[in-house]
C-alpha cells in the first residue's frame, strides 16, 4: 500500500526561488545525497537524512544558472551550465565556481542528463544531442540543429533501456507537441507527433516517463486536469516516416483544470503516479498518490502553504517547493500481503455491490469507481495497447469466439478454437479463455447431445483453467464418463475438492476393460512392467532382499503355510499388475492428485467393497515394484511416489477397513500388508539401533580431528 | 609479517554455567542474566549485545523467595497443600496467579484468599502422567491467565470465572518458561526439548476486532531446556541449560534490515578469565570457585606454517587452588615474574605470593589485608611486579607496593567527584609511569603513576570498552569498543594518534564491523612498534600500521598463503589486518616473548561433553 511520510523541509535557509520555483533537483553520487539548483545562482549538495547542506557553490555576480546541476556518476563530478554556453565541472573539495573547470560552447544547452552507469549527455535548446567526453574533446564543434523554428523542447528524460541510453525530449509549437526518441548508441533519432484526442484546445502542464521493455509510457497531465498516456515504442518500426502517436485516458480529473498555480506530476513506480495540484478550483493544493492500474486515490497531503509546481522524485523521497522552503516527503510503497487480502474476501461479498466481472485480467486496468458509467466504453479506452496509429473498427477475434460458441456447430467451434489458440496470446487471454469454457459448458447443459470435447482437451491444456474456474467442466466429465477428459483435468487443476476427486476415483474403477480399450489416457506415468514378469525367478529373488522387506521370513508361518499351500497363480497375482495399464495411468493420476485426509475420508467410505480390493491390490503391486530398487522409486515419467502410495494404502484401509476384513478375496492382501507394516517397523527399529553406533562413529571421528590438550604449533601470518 | 610458535591450549576445563533466568528492561534496554552459580550478568543490547557487568553474588536463590514469603507475612493467603512454583501479578496488582502442581490458584491481594482453583490436565499424549507442573504463569491485564505445564501445553485461562478458555499442546516434554510483551500482543515460551515457541495475538480475519492467540513460530537454537524466555519489543531472547543466550530478532519488528538484525549466540563471557606470566610462561586459569595454575610446556624443534612440533617437555599442572566458602571469584591475576597470585570475592581480597625452587613450589597467603581491598572488579600488576592495581567496587582504584613478601598501600585514586561508577577495566604501561582506567560508560581515564593524579580522560564515546592497552616506548594507548572500532590515543600527547586518525577518517571494513564477539584482549611485541596484537572469540588479529588500511573491495581475511605471487601483486594486495582464524573459539591470546604466542581454546563439543544429555528424541519412525 502506498503511503507519504511524515515531510521535513531540508533547510531553514530560503532559497533563492524566482516565480518559476526551483531549477532543478538532482541525485548524487551518494544515495542520500541530492544537488539542489536555484533559479539564481546558487547550487546546494544537501544530505537528506541529516536534513542539512553539505556543501554549497555559486557562480559570479552577474552570472546566471541556466541548467540545473547533476552529477557525473562515472567520476563523481558535478556539471553545471550557466548563461546558456559556460560549463563549469568541480568536484566536493573545490570551493568557488569561479576557479574549476571551464568549457565555453558553440550552442545553448538545454539540459544535461545524467544516469547512473554511463556518461552524462548534453541536450541542446535545438535539439541537437552530445556526449559530455566528445563535447569536452572540443567544445566550440558545431551543433545542428535537429527542431525546426519556434520549436521549443518543453520537456526531457533519460532512460537507460537493457544498457542503451534512449533519450526522449518533447517540444511544442503552436499548441502541437511532437516526441523525439533518440536511441543513443545507435543515433537513430524517431519523431513523433502527439494528437491530443477529442480535446485539442488542451494545453500540457507537465509530463513523466516511465519504461518497460518494449515502449516508454509518457503520461501527460493536462490542463483539463486529465492523465493522458501515450506509449512510444523504443524501437522505432519506420524511423524515416513522421509517426503520430495517439494518447489515451488514464485517469479522470485528477486536478482541477484552472488552477493559478503549475500543476506537476511524477511516475513513482509501475503503477503508482504522484501528482500535485488543487483536487478543485478553490481549495488548497494537494500531493496526492494515485494508482493507476487499479485507478485509486491511495493518499494524499496537503500543502496550504503553496507549491512552484514542481515535483522531483529520487530513491524514495519526493521533493517540492513548499512555500519558500524545500520540503522531502518520503515514499513508500510496500507489497500488500496476499493473506490480507484473502482475509478480506470473506467480507466482499456484501449484498448491493454489483457484480464484477468473473474473470479479472490483471493485466488490464478495470474501470471501477472513477465515474465511467460505461463499463464497455472504458474498457476500449483504457485498452493498454493504444499504439495502433489507425483503430482498426473489426471486431475482436475474443467476441468472433464467443459468438460462434453459443451458435454453430461443434466442428465448427472447434476450429475457431484453435485459430484462436494459434494467435499470440493477447493480453485478455485469460479472460477470454475463461469466457470460452464457460459459454461452452453452458451450452452443454443446455444441450444433452452437444459435447465438444476436442475444445475441451485443447482448452484445458492452455493451462490458465482451475477447477474453481469452471467447477461445471467436471462435472459433466463425469456424467459423461469422459475418463480422458477427467485424467486431463487431474493433472492440470490445482484446485480439485475431494469429493470430486473420489468420483473420479470411482470411475476409473468401475469402467469395464473394453470401454477403456477404446480411451486415449495418457500413459505417460505407467511403465510397462509386463516385460519383467515373465522372468519370474529373478522377481521372487528380488523381493526377498530389498529394503527389508521379506514377506517369506516373517514369523506369521501358519498364515504362511496356508498361503503356500495355494498354486503358482497366487505368487503369479502379487508380481503381475492387477489392471490394465491404461487403468493403471488413471488410477495413477488419482495417486498424483492433491488431498486433505479429512475430507477425502468421509467419501472414500463410499467405492464398493471389490473396488477397494483392487485398488489395494494395486498400491500394494506398486508398493512391491517400488521396493525392488535401493531408491524406492518406480521406473517411467512421473511415477507415483512412495509416500503417495503408502499415503492411499493407509487411507483406503482407514475408511474400509471392517468391509476389507469380513471379505474373504481380501484377505490374502490384508495378511501380505500386516507383514508389509511389520516388516516397516522393525527396519526403523533397527535403524534406532544403528544409530547410536553411528553416533559412537561420529565421535571416532571427532577424535581423529581433535588434536589433544595441547600442542606447540607454528604459524605464519602473511 | 611473521613467524610465531603458537602454544595451543586446550585444557582450560572452563563450561559456563546454565542459565536460569534473564530479564528484560526496556528503559535501559539491558538484560541481566542469572546462571545456574549464582552469577548475575548485565548485557548492553544497544551496544551491540555486550557484557557490560558480572555480578557474583551468591544467593540468588533466596532472592527470588523473598517475594513470596513477605506477601506471606503482610497476609497470610490461604495455605496451599503443595509448593508454588510460579508467580505472576495482575497489572494492576490486585490479584495474584500461583502455579502449583496440578493447579493453579488465582488470589485476591486485599482478602488474601483464592478466589479460583483451576485444575490442570495430567493427560500427556493420551497418557495420565504423575503429576503435571505448572512451571510458568502469565496474568494478562484483561484477565487471561497463561500457562505452560510439564505436559506440554500452553494453557489460556479466565481469571474471573476460573475456567479454560484455550489449550495448545506445543511439545512433548515440559514447557519450562513464558515471557508476555509488554504490549501483551504477544508472548514466548520455552520448552525442554530445546524449542522456543512465539505465540501472537492476532485478527481472525483482517479487519475483524476479534483476535485470538495463534502460534506463529518455533525457533530451535538450543539443544537442552530452555529455562527462561524474556520477550524485548524486537527480539525474543531465550536461555537455558546448554549455557548459550540466544537473541532472536523478531524480523517484524526490526525497522532497517541491517546486520543488528541477525541472531546473537553469546557463549562465552565478554571478559578475560585467563592471565599469564610471561617470564615463567604460566598461565592461570580462573573457575567460578578455584583457580588453576599451569606451567606450559617446550619444544626444541623448529617448523614451517601449519606444523605440530614434538613436545620435549608437556605442560604441568602446578597448582588448584579453591576459594574459602561459597562466593564466587570475580577477577584474578598472576603477576608478570609469576611471583604473585591476587584473587577476590565479592567480600574479600586474596593475595599469595609463590616461590619457585626447582620443581617445588610454596604458596604463602599475604594476610592483613587492609580493609579497604575487599571487593575488587579488576586486579593488574606493574610490569617489574612492584606494584599492584586494584580496581575496587566503590569506584577507587589502589595502588599497593609489593617487595619481597610484603607490601604497602601507596595511593588510592577516589572516583571523580559525581560519579559512582567502578572501573572495570585497568591497563598499565611497561614503564609502569602511566595507568588507564575504564568503567562501563565514563570514559578512560589515565593517571600518572609516578606524581599520583590524574593525567587526561580520552574523549568520551557511545560505546563500552571492551578490551585496552597501553604500547610499549610511545605510550599509546590502545582501546577497543564494543562497536568494533579501535583507538589509538597518544598519552603524552594528549590526543588521538594521526594513524587513529586515518583509520577514522576511512573506517574499518565492513567485515571487520560485523563480528559479532568483542576483543578481549590487546597486547604488543616488543621489537615491533607496528604491529597490535588483539583478538575476540572468533580471530586473532595484527594490525601492521604501517600498511594501508583495507577498503570495503579488498579482500580482509585471505586464509591461503600467497603462492607465486609477484611482489608487486603481494604489495598491492597486502593490507593492514593480518587475520588468523586457526584457533577458535578463542578466550585468551597472548605474546610470551618475540617469537612465542600462547593460545587458549575452548572447543564447543568439549563444553556440549560436560552438560548433561538432551531430552533424547527419536530420528527414525515414529
Amino acid at each position: 500500500m502506498a503511503a507519504l511520510e511524515e515531510e521535513f523541509t531540508l533547510s531553514s535557509v530560503v532559497l533563492s526561488a524566482g516565480p518559476e520555483g526551483l531549477l532543478g533537483v538532482e541525485q548524487s553520487d551518494k544515495t542520500d545525497q541530492f544537488l539542489v539548483t536555484d533559479s539564481g545562482r546558487t547550487v546546494i549538495l544537501y544530505k537528506v537524512s541529516d536534513q542539512k547542506p553539505l556543501g554549497s557553490w555559486s557562480v559570479k555576480q552577474g552570472q546566471i544558472i541556466t541548467c540545473p546541476a547533476v552529477c557525473n556518476f562515472q567520476t563523481r563530478e558535478y556539471i553545471v551550465v550557466h548563461d546558456n554556453k559556460v560549463l563549469r565541472i568541480w568536484n566536493n573539495e573545490d570551493v568557488n565556481l569561479d576557479k574549476v573547470f571551464k568549457a565555453t560552447l558553440s550552442a545553448e544547452v538545454y539540459r544535461i542528463l545524467s544516469v547512473q552507469g554511463t556518461e552524462p549527455l548534453v541536450l541542446f535548446k535545438e535539439g541537437a544531442v552530445r556526449g559530455l567526453e566528445a563535447l569536452l574533446a572540443d567544445p566550440q564543434q558545431k551543433i545542428e540543429t535537429v527542431i525546426s523554428d519556434e520549436e521549443v523542447i518543453k520537456w526531457t528524460k533519460f532512460f537507460i533501456v537493457f544498457r542503451h541510453p534512449v533519450l526522449i525530449f518533447i517540444t511544442e509549437k503552436h499548441g502541437n507537441y511532437f516526441a523525439y526518441v533518440q536511441m543513443f548508441n545507435s543515433r537513430i533519432l524517431t519523431k513523433y507527433t502527439l494528437l491530443l484526442g477529442q480535446d485539442e484546445n488542451s494545453v500540457i502542464e507537465s509530463f513523466t516517463a516511465s519504461v518497460d521493455r518494449k515502449f516508454i509510457s509518457l503520461m501527460s497531465l493536462s490542463s483539463d486536469g486529465c492523465i493522458y498516456e501515450t506509449l512510444i515504442p523504443i524501437r522505432p518500426t519506420d524511423p524515416e516516416k513522421n509517426q503520430t502517436l495517439v494518447r489515451s485516458l488514464l485517469l479522470k480529473a485528477v486536478v482541477s483544470g484552472n488552477t493559478r498555480n503549475g500543476v506537476a506530476l511524477t511516475a513513482l513506480d509501475q503503477d503508482h503516479i504522484a501528482v500535485l495540484g488543487s483536487p478543485q478550483a478553490a481549495s488548497k493544493e494537494c500531493l496526492s498518490v494515485w494508482n493507476i492500474k487499479f485507478q485509486t486515490l491511495q493518499t494524499s497531503k496537503e500543502l496550504p502553504q503553496g507549491t512552484s509546481g514542481q515535483l522531483w522524485y529520487y530513491g524514495e523521497n519526493l521533493f517540492m517547493l513548499h512555500g519558500k522552503s524545500l520540503t522531502v516527503i518520503p515514499y513508500k510503497c510496500e507489497v500488500s500481503s496476499l493473506a490480507g487480502a484473502l482475509g478480506k474476501l470473506k467480507h466482499g461479498q456484501d449484498p448491493g455491490t454489483h457484480v464484477m466481472p468473473r474473470f479479472v485480467n490483471w493485466e488490464t486496468p478495470q474501470g471501477c469507481g472513477l465515474g465511467f458509467q460505461n463499463s464497455e466504453q472504458s474498457r476500449r479506452i483504457l485498452r493498454r495497447r493504444k499504439i495502433e496509429v489507425s483503430l482498426q473498427p473489426e471486431v475482436p477475434p475474443s467476441k468472433q469466439l464467443l459468438s460462434t460458441i453459443m451458435e454453430d456447430s461443434e466442428k465448427h467451434i472447434e476450429v475457431e478454437v484453435r485459430k484462436f489458440l494459434a494467435l499470440k496470446q493477447t493480453p485478455d487471454f485469460h479472460t477470454v479463455i475463461g469466457d470460452t469454457v464457460t459459454g461452452l459448458l453452458e451450452r452443454c447443459k443446455a444441450e444433452p447431445s452437444f459435447y465438444p470435447r476436442n475444445c475441451l482437451v485443447q482448452l484445458i491444456q492452455t493451462h490458465v483453467l482451475s477447477y474453481s474456474l469452471c467447477p461445471d467442466l467436471m462435472e459433466i466429465a463425469l456424467i459423461k464418463k469422459d475418463v480422458q477428459l477427467l485424467q486431463l483435468c487431474l493433472q492440470q487443476f490445482p484446485d480439485i475438492p475431494e469429493s470430486v476427486t473420489c468420483a473420479c476415483l470411482k470411475i476409473f474403477l468401475s469402467i469395464g476393460d473394453d470401454s477403456l480399450q477404446e480411451t486415449d489416457v495418457s500413459m505417460e506415468s505407467v511403465f510397462d512392467y509386463s516385460n519383467s514378469v515373465h522372468d519370474e525367478k529373478m522377481e521372487e529373488q528380488t523381493e526377498i532382499l530389498q529394503n527389508g522387506f521379506s514377506p517369506e521370513e516373517d514369523k506369521c508361518s501358519n498364515c504362511d503355510q496356508e498361503l503356500n499351500k495355494k498354486p503358482q497363480d497366487e505368487t503369479k497375482e502379487s508380481t503381475s499388475c492387477p489392471v490394465v495399464p491404461k487403468r493403471a495411468a488413471l488410477l495413477n493420476a488419482i495417486l498424483h492428485s492433491a488431498y486433505s485426509e479429512t475430507f477425502l475420508l468421509p467419501h472414500l467410505k463410499d467405492i464398493p467393497a471389490q473396488h477397494i480390493t483392487l485398488f489395494l491390490k494395486y498400491l500394494y503391486f506398486l508398493y512391491l515394484k517400488c521396493s525392488e530398487n535401493a531408491t524406492m522409486t518406480l521406473p517411467g515419467i512421473n511415477p507415483p511416489t512412495l509416500n503417495q502410495i503408502m499415503d492411499w494404502i493407509c487411507l483406503l484401509l482407514d475408511a474400509n477397513f471392517t468391509v476389507v476384513v469380513m471379505m474373504p478375496e481380501a484377505k490374502r492382501l490384508l495378511i501380505n500388508l500386516y507383514k508389509l507394516v511389520k516388516s516397516q517397523i522393525s527396519v526403523y527399529s533397527e535403524l534406532n539401533k544403528i544409530e547410536v553406533s553411528f553416533r559412537e562413529l561420529q565421535k571416532l571421528n571427532q577424535e581423529k580431528n581433535n588434536r589433544g590438550l595441547y600442542s606447540i604449533e607454528v604459524l605464519e601470518l602473511f | 609479517m611473521g613467524e610465531f610458535k603458537v602454544h595451543r591450549v586446550r585444557f582450560f576445563n572452563y563450561v559456563p554455567s546454565g542459565i536460569r533466568c534473564v530479564a528484560y528492561n526496556n528503559q535501559s534496554n539491558r538484560l541481566a542474566v542469572s546462571r545456574t552459580d549464582g552469577t548475575v550478568e548485565v548485557y548492553n543490547l544497544s551496544a551491540n549485545y555486550f557484557q557490560e557487568k558480572v555480578g557474583c553474588e551468591d544467593g540468588s536463590v533466596k532472592l527470588f523467595q523473598i517475594t513470596p514469603d513477605k506477601i506471606q507475612f503482610e497476609r497470610n493467603f490461604d495455605r496451599q497443600k503443595s509448593r508454588i512454583l510460579s508467580l505472576s501479578w495482575h497489572p494492576s496488582g490486585t490479584h495474584i496467579a500461583a502455579g502449583s502442581i496440578d493447579y493453579i490458584s488465582v488470589f485476591d491481594v486485599k482478602s488474601g484468599s483464592a478466589i479460583h482453583k483451576m485444575i490442570v490436565d495430567r493427560q500427556h499424549m493420551g497418557v495420565s502422567k504423575r503429576k503435571c507442573i505448572v512451571w510458568g504463569v502469565a496474568f494478562l491485564s484483561d484477565g487471561t491467565v497463561i500457562s505452560v505445564d510439564s505436559a506440554g501445553k500452553v494453557q489460556f485461562w479466565d481469571s474471573a470465572t476460573g475456567t479454560l478458555v484455550k489449550s495448545h499442546l506445543i511439545a512433548n516434554a515440559d514447557v519450562q518458561s513464558i515471557a508476555v510483551a509488554e504490549q501483551e500482543d504477544s508472548f514466548v515460551v520455552g520448552t525442554a526439548e530445546g524449542t522456543v515457541f512465539h505465540f501472537q495475538l492476532v485478527p481472525v480475519t483482517s479487519n475483524s476486532s476479534e483476535k485470538q492467540w495463534v502460534r506463529t513460530k518455533p525457533f530451535q537454537h538450543h539443544t537442552h531446556d530452555v529455562r527462561t524466555v524474556a520477550h524485548s519489543p524486537t527480539a525474543l531472547i531465550s536461555g537455558g541449560t546448554d549455557t548459550h543466550l540466544v537473541i532472536r530478532p523478531l524480523m517484524e519488528k526490526v525497522e532497517v534490515k541491517n546486520y543488528d538484525a541477525a541472531l546473537r549466540k553469546i557463549t562465552f563471557p565478554h571478559r578475560r578469565l585467563i592471565s599469564c606470566s610471561k617470564k615463567r610462561q604460566l598461565l592461570l586459569f580462573q573457575f567460578a570457585h578455584h583457580l588453576e595454575l599451569w606451567r606450559l610446556g617446550s619444544t626444541v624443534a623448529t617448523g614451517k606454517n601449519g606444523d605440530t612440533l614434538p613436545l620435549s617437555k608437556n605442560a604441568d599442572h602446578l597448582l588448584h587452588l579453591k576459594t574459602k566458602g561459597p562466593e564466587n571469584i570475580i577477577c584474578s591475576c598472576i603477576s608478570p615474574c609469576g611471583s604473585w597470585i591476587a584473587y577476590s570475592t565479592v567480600s574479600r581480597f586474596f593475595l599469595y605470593r609463590l616461590n619457585y625452587e626447582h620443581d617445588n613450589i610454596s604458596l604463602k597467603r599475604v594476610s592483613k589485608m587492609p580493609p579497604f581491598l575487599r571487593c575488587a572488579l579488576q586486579i593488574l600488576f606493574s610490569e617489574d611486579s612492584t606494584k599492584l592495581f586494584v580496581a575496587s567496587n566503590q569506584g577507587a582504584l589502589h595502588i599497593v607496593q609489593l617487595s619481597g613478601g610484603s607490601f604497602k598501600h601507596l595511593h588510592a585514586f577516589q572516583p571523580q567527584s559525581g560519579t559512582v561508577e567502578a572501573m572495570c577495566l585497568l591497563a598499565v604501561s611497561s614503564d609502569g609511569n602511566w595507568l588507564a582506567a575504564s568503567g562501563t560508560s565514563a570514559g578512560v581515564h589515565v593517571y600518572n603513576v609516578k606524581q599520583l593524579k590524574l593525567h587526561c580522560t580520552v574523549p568520551a564515546y557511545n560505546f563500552p570498552v571492551t578490551a585496552m592497552a597501553i604500547a610499549p616506548n610511545t605510550n599509546n594507548l590502545v582501546i577497543a569498543h564494543s562497536d568494533q572500532q579501535v583507538f589509538e590515543y597518544s598519552i603524552p600527547d594528549k590526543q588521538y594518534t594521526d594513524w587513529s586518525r586515518t583509520v577514522q577518517k576511512q573506517g574499518f571494513h565492513h567485515l571487520w564491523l560485523q563480528r559479532d564477539t568483542p576483543i578481549t584482549h590487546i597486547s604488543f611485541h616488543p621489537k615491533r612498534p607496528m604491529h597490535i596484537l588483539l583478538h575476540d572469540a572468533y580471530m586473532f588479529c595484527i594490525i601492521d600500521k604501517s600498511l594501508p588500511l583495507p577498503n570495503d573491495k579488498t579482500l580482509l581475511y585471505n586464509p591461503f598463503p600467497p603462492t607465486n605471487e609477484s611482489d608487486v601483486v603481494r604489495r598491492r594486495t597486502a593490507h593492514a589486518f593480518k587475520i588468523s582464524k586457526i584457533y577458535k573459539p578463542l578466550l585468551f591470546m597472548d605474546l610470551l616473548d618475540e617469537r612465542t604466542l600462547v593460545a587458549v581454546e575452548r572447543p564447543l563439543d568439549d563444553i556440549i561433553a560436560q552438560l548433561p544429555p538432551p531430552i533424547k528424541k527419536k530420528k527414525f519412525g515414529t
